[in-house]
């Protein structure tokens, strides 16, 4: 475990290939903001990367009291061995109470080998954050049992304590343009043979199986109900009608229907459009927890009692199968008259 | 030959959980037990590595109570050759530090049984905790380079070869044995037994490992060697104010819903 120095908040700001911050840990300065003034510590932006210039701007203009890089060729392409060792290397010289780190790919893979190595407490993926006012530990919330269940977890004998949140669940706050504030440079020397694995190619996807859910303004998601992959058919039917992207729950996309890339949810992606429309969503919570920040959410499910009514605006109980093909008509001819 | 562990952990389906509407409980009543889907594709990955090099071994560990022999049995029908359960009061309620801690010594254990490892594979993360901790944390405690979110791997002579899902697409990342990998879904679907298969795993010895047969710390076991401490669960809020719309027919219904989004201006 590593030694406490300060009360201050740390918020991993990964980069992406450009030295650019990736939108989640703007989001977490920005719900970090609050969380380290209850804290009664500073808000810090942690930026690990090559050429981060970008990065350290964003972390200041979204509201880091300090931003502290560590800045070198070594780390211009996320490798777990590099990342783990600058990350510890700088928590044991500057003992944080608190780390939060995005739950993607990299940050899931980081966050358990730097805990580990740390003998600390790490929360998977929560959904809510707050310090719990008893002990002014942090109040770590997660979804568990397939998100059929919620969990407040706290770490009260270890320091940092650490959590990952998905992409999307909190909101970026506004940019203050041009706020700077303190950067420390430190260096992490890595020998070559530190980094035991080896990255050969990247294949990013083309840009046909994009699926940009997280910027869609209306999305319609099929789940379970729909009954098979042919059963997506009025569900894209009505999505084209509604200019809107496809979505999907884990039970669609577990049973090969339709790609991950669709998939909304916990193990998904995390969405806010404007409409959502959950055609033959069960509604577990997992799957809420992607999806409930969405301004308008409609639900049509043939069980009264099925849990994605808890969150609907509209509620239809129904058939998707009929409902369907007659509200993408009705919208067509509606679009057709406009 | 390669020498391979695969971990596994038996998990309530949860597809099939429900809360219970009034006392705001997790219902596990009837709900099945089932190998952890991630940890099927794990093993997929290390069955076909052995459809390669038919002399590779395949060694299965899982940790749990007595009842998840089934799973271990389920996975020795399907490329699975030797089993070890790690099992003992001492472990229950760990969480994810602790329980790579246990797995790490049990690994130590079964390293001496078997041979040294190749490859660790284990599933990206599983279904009933959701964490995708417990892989990276155990390649950590024994020291070995981790590749998270992998679809496929080949094994060459002396390193392996991934494909891992990155939030962009994927990559091919290249790493020296041994080593620990954590699998997500691929693109095929895990083999399933012959019947011969079955019958012979359901004759087959599963090793128990319980807390004496480890060299471990028990401090750092079970709910007193665990960081992190549930303070509270609950069920999630309903919202009140949505319209329920449930006409004579569906048909009707679709007509009201437009009716409501329309005038509603929503669409």
């Amino acid at each position: 475990m590593a030694e406490v120095k300060n009360k201050n908040l740390w918020v991993f700001v990964e980069t992406d290939e450009k030295g650019e911050a990736k939108s989640v840990g703007l989001e977490l300065l920005t719900v970090g903001r609050g969380l380290a003034d209850k804290q009664g510590g500073a808000l810090v932006g942690i930026v690990i990367g090559s050429k981060v210039d970008a990065a350290v701007a964003a972390a200041a203009e979204y509201g880091a009291d300090e931003v502290i890089t560590v800045d070198a060729p070594a780390f211009a392409h996320y490798s777990t061995d590099a990342y783990a060792k600058a990350l510890c290397t700088l928590v044991d010289k500057y003992g944080p109470t608190t780390i939060l780190i995005g739950a993607t790919n990299n940050g899931r893979d980081l966050g358990p080998r730097v805990s580990c190595r740390l003998q600390t407490g790490l929360t998977a993926d929560c959904t809510a954050l707050d310090v719990d006012e008893e002990s002014g530990n942090m109040a770590w919330t997660r979804p568990a049992f397939g998100g059929n269940l919620m969990a407040t977890i706290l770490c009260p004998d270890h320091r940092p304590q650490m959590g990952t949140v998905r992409p999307g669940v909190f909101k970026k706050g506004e940019r203050q343009v041009g706020r700077t504030c303190k950067v420390t440079a430190e260096t992490v020397e890595i020998a070559p043979e530190e980094i035991r694995t080896e990255l050969l190619e990247v294949i990013n996807e083309v840009a046909g199986e994009l699926v940009d859910l997280e910027n869609a303004e209306i999305i319609v998601s099929g789940g379970r109900g729909v009954g098979g992959p042919e059963g997506f058919a009025p569900v894209r039917a009505l999505a084209e009608a509604l200019g809107a992207t496809v979505g999907a729950s884990r039970a669609a996309v577990d049973s090969g229907w339709i790609s991950h890339a669709h998939q909304v949810g916990q193990t998904g992606k995390t969405v806010g459009p404007k409409l959502y429309i959950a055609c033959g969503i069960s509604g577990a919570i997992q799957h809420l927890a992607g999806m409930s920040s969405s301004k308008v959410i409609v639900a049509i499910n043939k069980d009264p009692d099925a849990p994605i009514f808890n969150v609907a605006d509209y509620g239809v109980v129904g058939d998707l199968h009929v409902v369907l093909p007659i509200l993408t008509e009705k919208i067509k001819k509606a679009k057709g008259l406009a | 030959m390669k020498n391979i562990l695969v971990c596994i952990k038996q998990v309530p389906d949860t597809t099939e959980i429900r809360i219970d509407p009034v006392k705001k409980t997790l219902i596990r009543d009837g709900v099945p037990s089932i190998v952890n889907p991630f940890d099927t594709y794990a093993l997929e990955l290390a069955a076909r590595i052995k459809d390669k090099e038919p002399d590779t071994k395949i060694t299965l560990i899982c940790m749990g109570p007595p009842q998840a022999e089934a799973a271990l049995k389920e996975c020795l029908a399907v490329g699975g050759d030797k089993a070890y359960l790690v099992s003992g009061r001492e472990f229950g309620g760990s969480d994810t530090l602790a329980t790579s801690y246990i797995l790490s010594c049990a690994v130590q254990k079964v390293r001496e049984l078997e041979g040294d490892f190749d490859i660790i594979f284990c599933g990206k993360q599983a279904i009933d905790g959701d964490t995708a901790q417990v892989g990276p944390e155990m390649a950590e405690h024994l020291g070995l380079p981790q590749i998270t979110y992998v679809v496929e791997a080949t094994a060459e002579e002396d390193r392996l070869v991934v494909k891992k899902e990155t939030d962009e697409g994927f990559e091919m990342v290249g790493v020296k044995y041994p080593c620990l990998i954590t699998v997500t879904k691929p693109s095929f679907e895990p083999r399933f037994p012959t019947i011969k298969a079955k019958l012979a795993a359901n004759r087959a010895k599963v090793n128990v490992l319980g807390a004496g047969d480890l060299d471990i710390d028990l401090s750092r076991a079970g709910l007193k060697g665990s960081p992190t401490k549930v303070k509270k669960t609950f069920t999630p809020e309903v919202k009140t104010t949505g319209v329920k719309i449930h006409e004579e027919t569906d048909e009707a219904s679709a007509e009201k819903l437009f009716a409501e989004l329309s005038d509603n201006k929503i669409i």
